[in-house]
């Protein structure tokens, strides 16, 4: 087999099974072929990812992690997910029923329907959407009423406070998130997803890949839209809504068994779905880092930046403490907004600084996008060390 | 007719009825959600994918969570028995909707001028809709700009909460979003 | 396709709908709900007249549709703000009981 072959290995098994089908009913088919394979991916990388953080969180913190089911713990995710379809699923006295029990089908419906654009690997975006980035914004934000339905429906004072949180955090985030894309939307001139990871293809010759992560402006967008992302995900640090040292599991404290593991799920299929997203953007989609590299199929190095964005994530769970309520706040409005504006300014001047033909252009080029940058963000961190340094606690 | 747009008529419908006439708010914001998913999907159904899409974005992802915030701020949520939810003039009302919905109807109906076949479907990219914002619509997009940004503060001066003069007022906790 | 006059009825009914709500309920919120599904009927009538006009100028019905969103939500906005004014200074968002000019005023 070739190397073209391989890397298109999935597109022509899901061809061939179509050809063997009646011509009407393909496109129907098309599409449950497309979600079944992300459903069946994305579950099986659910699974990987809780044994992997639970490792990873283990060995942080000094300890062995699970290691008791099968060899080194590997079955782990199997006895879970055991554990929590047999478990009997509880529901308050006082709860509201039909709220209650659609709060998590919401939850995890709209996150899954993000996945609809993301370019998983050469021709392997199950829709190749015209505005795409903004479909896949759209699609997550019934998110925010998830989680409000299932904290207002259990009636449970933590449920509402999670909630309230967690809906104040997610609005609050969800604006640096999005405009932290805007660079590269406007780099690119393009919605789609697909266009935008061929965008940043390695050029014929060139050895490193165009990724925007290699410029200024898409370096500081990958970091604000990374650090927005783990708030949308309610990941630690950002994890106030389900701070277990105050309001236990927030707006899921009242959910057992099955719901809950849908809440758990949606929680780690919005974190995939925003790794993807930030992977498309910004990290070069399905291509190569090295042209060198190009021999490995293209879906391959999606999932390899898939899990390397998630050890990120583990790596900022297990070394970062929670922020306090207000914090969270200032900083989402003060410092991340203003930056992810002064991102976009940043972006503009290095479009358009793409036809100075000077000799050190390109150097005064990248000068000037990376101070435009830094100096924002050093005045608008000023005095953070007089808030946020060590403090000195008095009785304790 | 239709069954595609039968279905997403039903739906947006029931939705609409269940956000004016439940007792429970928290309910009524909720079937709005469920109406806004279904006028997106009519957009989408119409061809209009930007708009569709703008739509949930924008009322479910924050139109929504808005009211739902209000409702748990004002603590409209818990329906307390004996406190009317209609108003005294209930009956006034529902004849006014009722007289509208009559009027509009008749004048529908009676325009045989609207019964005609629809053109192809229009190509309409997001990138020719980004070039007509910019260009053709430019004056009101930034007159819109400056709206919203007027409304942004003004969100956030009225739901400041009052000190007396003097006190330095705290910074804004939670913004509100245009 | 179905024809324009069902599209244009819809959204009468929608409109109807948002228009008892606005009328007949007592919460400031419920008011700006009805508002919310008027304007929503009002959108709803741009896309189609936009699918069933003239394909010339194409754009003209999305534009008024992306327009009326933003100013929706900038009204919502607003709207909610006063509302939670409201209750902060009367513990009350009904609106029959939100009739005096004066604010230090007990409420009945």
């Amino acid at each position: 087999m070739t190397a073209a072959s391989i890397d298109q290995v999935f597109v022509n098994a899901k061809q061939a099974l179509l050809s063997l089908l009646p011509e009407t009913l393909r496109p129907g088919l098309s599409m449950a072929i497309n979600a079944a394979a992300i459903l069946g991916t994305f579950a099986l990388l659910f699974a990987v990812a809780t044994l992997l953080e639970r490792k990873g969180l283990g060995r942080i913190q000094n300890r062995y992690g699970p290691n008791r089911v099968g060899p080194f713990g590997v079955l782990q995710p199997v006895a879970d997910g055991l554990k929590m379809l047999i478990k009997e699923d509880i529901l308050p006295r006082q709860a509201d029923r039909v709220v209650h029990f659609l709060a998590p089908i919401a939850l995890v419906l709209s996150v899954l329907l993000a996945y609809a654009v993301l370019p998983f690997g050469r021709n392997m975006a199950p829709i190749d959407l015209d505005a795409g980035v903004l479909y896949f914004f759209a699609a997550s934000a019934a998110t925010e009423l998830g989680v409000f339905m299932a904290g207002w429906a259990s009636r449970s004072k933590y449920s509402l406070l999670g909630a309230m949180r967690g809906i104040a955090q997610m609005i609050s985030y969800e604006l640096p998130l999005v405009l932290s894309t805007l660079g590269v939307i406007m780099v690119t001139g393009s919605l789609s997803l697909v266009e935008i990871a061929e965008r940043q293809a390695p050029p014929a010759g060139a050895i490193l890949g165009r990724w925007f992560v290699f410029t200024p402006w898409g370096l500081a967008g990958f970091l604000l839209f990374m650090t927005a992302a783990v708030a949308e995900a309610n990941r630690a640090p950002f994890d106030l809504p389900e701070g277990e040292s105050e309001i236990i599991a927030g707006h899921m404290v009242e959910y057992s068994g099955f719901k809950y593991a849908l809440f758990f799920m949606g929680e780690y299929l919005g974190m995939f779905a925003a790794s993807g997203l930030a992977i498309t953007l910004f990290l070069g989609g399905y291509h190569a880092p090295f042209a060198f590299l190009g021999w490995a199929p293209s879906w391959f190095w999606f999932f390899a930046k898939l899990l390397a964005l998630l050890a990120v994530f583990i790596w900022l769970r297990g070394t970062l403490p929670r922020l306090r309520q207000d914090q969270l706040m200032n900083f989402a409005w003060k410092w991340l907004l203003p930056m992810s504006l002064v991102n976009l300014v940043a972006a503009g001047v290095w479009s358009y600084s793409a036809a100075w033909t000077l000799p050190g252009a390109g150097f005064v080029r990248w000068a000037s996008c990376a101070g435009l940058l830094i100096l924002p963000a050093l005045w608008l961190s000023r005095g953070w060390r007089a808030r946020v340094g060590p403090r000195v606690y008095r009785y304790a | 007719m239709n069954p595609v747009f039968f279905i997403l008529a039903v739906v947006t419908l029931a939705g609409a009825l269940g956000a004016v006439a439940l007792r429970n708010m928290v309910h009524c914001a909720l079937c709005l959600a469920v109406t806004f998913i279904g006028i997106a999907a009519l957009f989408l159904h119409q061809g209009a994918q930007f708009a569709g899409l703008v739509q949930v974005l924008v009322y479910v992802g924050a139109v929504a969570v808005l009211i739902v915030f209000a409702i748990l701020l004002t603590r409209s949520g818990d329906a307390r028995k004996g406190v009317a939810v209609f108003s005294r003039s209930w009956k006034t009302g529902l004849l006014t909707a009722a007289a509208t919905l009559a009027t509009l109807v008749a004048a529908i109906v009676n325009s045989p001028g609207l019964l005609r076949e629809a053109p192809r479907a229009p190509e309409l990219s997001v990138r020719q809709i980004g070039l007509d914002l910019m260009s053709q619509w430019l004056l009101p997009l930034e007159i819109l700009g400056l709206l919203l940004t007027a409304t942004m503060i003004g969100a956030v001066i009225l739901a400041m909460p009052e000190k007396p003069s003097g006190e330095p007022a705290p910074g804004p906790e939670k913004g509100a979003r245009p | 396709m179905t024809p324009l006059p069902y599209w244009l009825i819809l959204s009468s009914i929608l409109f109807a709908i948002g228009l008892a709500g606005c009328l007949v309920r007592r919460n400031a919120i419920m008011v700006l709900i009805g508002i919310e599904l008027m304007l929503n009927a009002a959108n709803l009538n741009f896309i189609a007249f936009w699918r069933y006009g003239s394909g010339a100028e194409a754009a003209h019905g999305i534009m008024f549709v992306l327009f009326a969103i933003a100013i929706a939500a900038a009204e919502t906005a607003v709207g909610l703000a006063l509302v939670i004014a409201l209750y902060r200074l009367r513990r009350t968002v009904q609106v029959d009981e939100a009739d005096a000019l004066k604010a230090d005023d007990k409420p009945r």
